[in-house]
């Protein structure tokens, strides 16, 4: 069976019975199943594996396929106002003809010669960062934002050596439940309640909290994970530093055009998410993680990402590149390294490296600016809904936010109802609060539309 | 053509051009590659002041942005590259040039790394809108495409691991030993024997981020080293297990491909001793249908899609994980799954033991509809068939490889290798002074490259290579071909080696600055402010 004809495949060139002859020949083996000769028979699959008759022709695997994919509406088929951690915003076409050149999408681990061109774009990625965040150091991407909040935090656990790590802002539940898993070692996580009026943190909660000592860092995102760009963000610096702590915020990184980098108002360590900067949705799968610090060697030394550098070469005028204090990571030191290295989300750095030169510093304050506008609008015309609360006063609001619904109708059912009229959003956060979000790629006409038709929904 | 010409052409009576003056002289038997090389400046060195990439959609004028506390107003813009968007692109598209994906290369010197062909049409099902555009917290009825699919991939897993559950959240191999380490952590601590199961065997030829994640997770770290023939040694594992143990992480093939054929014991050994065991998959490709996880006992097993499931490596990710597990360790597995009632699928992120979310949403998903697309387009008999092609083209090579001067195939003397191969440039380097890291980068020269190992070298002056199914018994033997004449070089010429490479898109870096604080420059304003000294506010 193993050498029969219908094993030959466009993806398996030597599985023709003839090449494959020629081959163990030369190797002067009798068939495939020496090269087996260690594997025990008590461990063999004595039968073929049990899996569905394959798609063998590309023309059959491209029907089986567009099957499957009928069964998605898609956010372009509806009008979105889902959030949360996931941004539908503009892909510039430049960014996806870069990131789906063969040469990019299929390399991986090269030296800096043949894979210059990888390292000059997650350089020229980092650079970019670090002019956006106001820093000196910008990692090469780890898996996601989540990942790099909890990296963030066990690096300012690592520099303090304290036990005690103060989330002060509103947290997203999925990155507090992946936070929470990754420091556990180490560390232990006390979410400091936010005011329940304002929805922003409650400086005399963290104030007594930090008093009970053992504090790492101060953790806050700007936006929250109510989307809201919190006024109190500098006071929390002052409160961490005041207590030895250092302070970590999670940021935005496509609102920094117009909104101040953490660095600017205290922050030891920013961290976030990069899907936003030109990632596709893909059902949540377009995550890529950044940290960022000031160029200090202690700081330097607790990454465990691959940081790239600049160097010369024996030839004038040529940039060549490297990796940065390579004796920090698990590739160098195994467990003695800081957590671990591997493959995270390369791609993602160099995309949001060409979204970046894209937009330049007018697109990043435009985009930053529009995205402000259209939240405040959003806010304040479901606001106007008979039904619909919009909680949190006058907070600046990027993006998300959340809305209360006073009828009778539960946020379950306002969802589905707007579901059956082409819209998406209002993802329930309780029986009475949903979420919506709204981005550059809307118009005042959209969310007047999703202002009306909650207006029918609810009445 | 112009009416004179047809003339005199058709006039000549002798044609002064011989055939043998018009014949094409064979090709040398080493392509003369030289890869593009730019000279591109930096990204910083582009563009001009007021230029514009790409332009943003504005507010309805009748709308007034809202007003920004001024301590979180940015002073300054960013100082980000001024380009139109034509340079953008051409700026990017030289990048690329001066990058080797595997799509252009015979890239089989990443060994462990599995640098298989990643089908074209599976990036066209990731690109479609249906895919690409789609929201995670969509309703469910609007997206049981991809979660049949997501589904669909889980069966796929559970039948070629042998296991009862696979959750593909991860993001990545390491990601996934990590969410498996987690799940063993989660395992003792509802048995109550955490504190007490606090060390983690591995071996040194399995991958560092075994090592690493386990340690990352609270554990303490044994490490096996091989034994005489260079497998695992077993007597080592004897003393090293105990009421300690949590579980052993273990490569096999490993990094070596060698087979480690004891494995049974090894795993029987540790339950024994109440751990359990971790296989790290990454080197399954040359074991597809052959042998799986569960069939040597193992407790939980991740596999990395980027690897032996095809998807792009993508300049080191984003890359996909899969974790599979035991019935008895499934209430660990990371939230949320997706769940089929025979008609409907759901995402169930009700799992009151699980680890909780190893990352956003559901995983990586385009790379889990690639891996799907593929697994579906070979089906039972072509996966088998690939791994006997991995391990036939692996054997090839060997035999090759083995040929070459200065080169040694350490450990297990005479017995087969699975599906990569860890060989030794010692005598080489003892006859000549060039370290192995520069004969791959003489490589370069000839349009391809390998990798030599992990850290530390526990084979001196190592070469892995990982010739997987995609290549042909000609592209092996241009890659064996382009060794032998870098060996040569080394004996003959060994400076050509040494100052190499010569063909690349640059020339040897001098990267000494990049271990000194005072030197290293991660970004353009660290090098303007530390090399060239300019004040930055």
């Amino acid at each position: 069976m193993t050498s029969a004809e219908n094993a030959v495949h466009p993806y398996l060139p030597n599985s023709a019975p003839a090449v494959r002859q020629a081959m163990l020949d030369e190797i002067g083996a009798a068939s495939v199943e020496e090269f087996y000769a260690d594997i025990p028979d008590s461990v063999r699959l004595h039968r073929p594996l049990d899996l569905p008759a394959p798609m063998r022709s590309e023309a059959e695997l491209a029907r089986h396929m567009e099957q499957l994919l009928a069964r998605n509406t898609s956010t372009r088929q509806a009008l979105s106002f889902l959030g949360q951690g996931c941004y539908q915003h503009h892909v510039p076409a430049v960014v996806d003809e870069v990131v789906n050149r063969s040469e990019f999408l299929t390399a991986y681990a090269g030296e800096p010669y043949e894979d210059h061109g990888r390292f000059q774009a997650l350089w020229e990625y980092q650079s970019m960062m670090a002019e956006l965040l106001d820093v000196e150091v910008v990692n090469v991407p780890v898996y996601d934002g989540f990942q790099a909040a909890g990296t963030a935090l066990r690096m300012a656990g690592r520099i303090t050596g304290r036990r005690r790590l103060l989330l002060a802002t509103a947290v997203d539940p999925d990155k507090l439940s992946r936070v929470r898993d990754y420091v556990r070692p180490d560390h232990d996580v006390v979410v400091v309640p936010v005011d329940p009026r304002t929805g922003c943190a409650d400086l005399d909660a963290v104030a007594a909290e930090l008093a009970k000592g053992d504090v790492a860092a101060v953790f806050a995102d700007m936006p929250s994970a109510l989307g809201i760009v919190d006024a109190a963000l500098p006071q929390l610096a002052e409160l961490a530093h005041g207590a030895g702590a250092l302070y970590v915020v999670g940021c935005n990184p496509l609102a920094l055009g117009v909104l101040a980098p953490p660095s600017a108002f205290g922050a030891d360590i920013a961290c976030g998410d990069i899907q936003t900067l030109g990632v596709h949705q893909s059902y949540g799968g377009g995550n890529a993680g950044f940290i960022a610090t000031r160029d200090e060697e202690h700081l330097v030394a607790e990454y465990p990402s691959r940081l790239f550098g600049l160097a010369p070469t024996t030839v004038d005028g040529e940039y060549g590149f490297g990796d940065v204090a390579w004796e920090r990571t698990s590739f160098a030191l195994r467990e003695d390294g800081k957590e671990w290295v591997g493959t995270a989300a390369a791609l993602h750095g160099i995309g949001a490296g060409v979204y970046l030169a894209l937009m330049g510093p007018h697109g990043m304050r435009e985009i930053g600016d529009t995205i402000l506008t259209h939240t405040a609008y959003a806010r304040q015309r479901l606001a106007q809904v008979p039904g619909v609360q919009v909680p949190f006063g006058d907070s600046l609001h990027f993006a998300d936010f959340t809305v209360r619904y006073t009828g009778g109708r539960t946020a379950a059912e306002i969802r589905a109802d707007l579901r059956q009229h082409g819209i998406f959003g209002g993802v329930p956060l309780g029986d009475q609060q949903a979420a919506y979000c709204v981005t550059e790629v809307h118009t005042k006409a959209d969310i007047d539309l999703l202002a009306t038709t909650l207006e029918e929904i609810i009445k | 053509m112009t009416a004179h010409h047809e003339q005199s052409t058709a006039s000549s009576p002798v044609s002064t051009v011989s055939a043998e003056d018009a014949r094409i002289a064979p090709k040398p038997r080493l392509r003369r590659f030289h890869q593009a090389s730019w000279d591109e400046d930096l990204i910083f060195d582009l563009g001009s002041p007021g230029e514009r990439g790409v332009l943003v959609p504005r507010p309805d004028p009748s709308l007034t942005p809202p007003e920004i506390p001024a301590a979180l107003r940015r002073a300054e813009p960013p100082a980000l590259p001024e380009m139109a968007q034509q340079q953008v692109l051409r700026h990017y598209l030289r990048l690329s040039q001066e990058n080797l994906g595997a799509d252009l290369n015979i890239d089989v010197g990443q060994g462990t790394c599995t640098m298989k062909y990643s089908p074209k049409v599976n990036d066209q099902f990731v690109r479609d809108p249906r895919i690409a555009a789609l929201h995670p917290l969509q309703d469910e009825d609007t997206v049981q495409g991809v979660l049949g699919i997501v589904h669909a991939l889980e069966q796929l897993l559970k039948e070629i691991s042998g296991m009862d559950r696979v959750s593909l959240q991860p993001g990545a191999g390491s990601a996934a030993i990590y969410a498996n380490v987690a799940m063993i952590r989660a395992y003792f601590e509802a048995r109550g024997e955490l504190d007490q199961r606090d060390e983690v065997i591995t071996t040194i030829f399995s991958h560092p981020s075994n090592a690493a994640c386990a340690k990352t997770a609270g554990f303490k770290v044994i490490t096996l080293h091989p034994d005489a023939d260079g497998y695992p040694d077993i007597e080592a594992l004897k003393a090293a297990v105990g009421p300690r143990t949590a579980a052993l992480l273990i490569t096999n093939p490993e990094d070596t491909g060698i087979y480690n054929p004891r494995i049974e014991e090894f795993v029987r050994i540790v339950h024994e001793a109440g751990g359990l065991c971790s296989y790290d998959q990454a080197n399954a490709n040359g074991i597809l249908g052959i042998t799986r996880a569960r069939d040597a006992g193992f407790d939980l097993c991740h596999f990395n899609l980027h690897k032996t499931f095809s998807t792009p490596h993508a300049c080191g990710g984003p890359a996909a994980g899969a974790c599979a597990v035991t019935a008895e360790l499934a209430p660990y597995l990371p939230r949320p799954t997706v769940e089929f009632d025979g008609t409907t699928y759901r995402i169930d992120d009700d799992r009151p033991e699980s680890v909780g979310k190893m990352r956003p949403f559901l995983g990586v998903v385009p790379n889990l509809v690639r891996a799907y697309a593929w697994i579906m387009s070979l089906g039972a008999e072509g996966l088998r068939a690939a791994a006997e092609t991995a391990v036939l083209n692996n054997n090839y090579l060997l035999h090759k490889v083995r040929q070459i001067p200065g080169v040694s195939v350490p450990y297990a003397e005479g017995r087969p290798r699975v599906e990569q191969v860890r060989y030794s440039w010692q005598q080489l380097y003892e006859d000549t002074g060039v370290h192995s890291e520069e004969l791959g980068l003489r490589a370069a020269d000839f349009g391809t490259h390998y990798w030599t190992s992990h850290h530390p070298y526990v084979v001196p002056e190592p070469m892995t290579l990982e010739p997987t199914e995609s290549y042909t018994r000609a592209d092996l033997d241009e890659y064996a071909a382009i060794l032998t004449e870098v060996a040569r070089e080394a004996y003959e010429s060994p400076e050509t080696v040494r100052t190499a490479p010569h063909r690349s898109t640059v020339h040897r870096a001098r990267p000494e600055s990049l271990e000194d604080p005072a030197t290293w420059a991660v970004s353009w304003r660290a090098y303007r402010r530390k090399i060239l000294g300019e004040g930055l506010r």
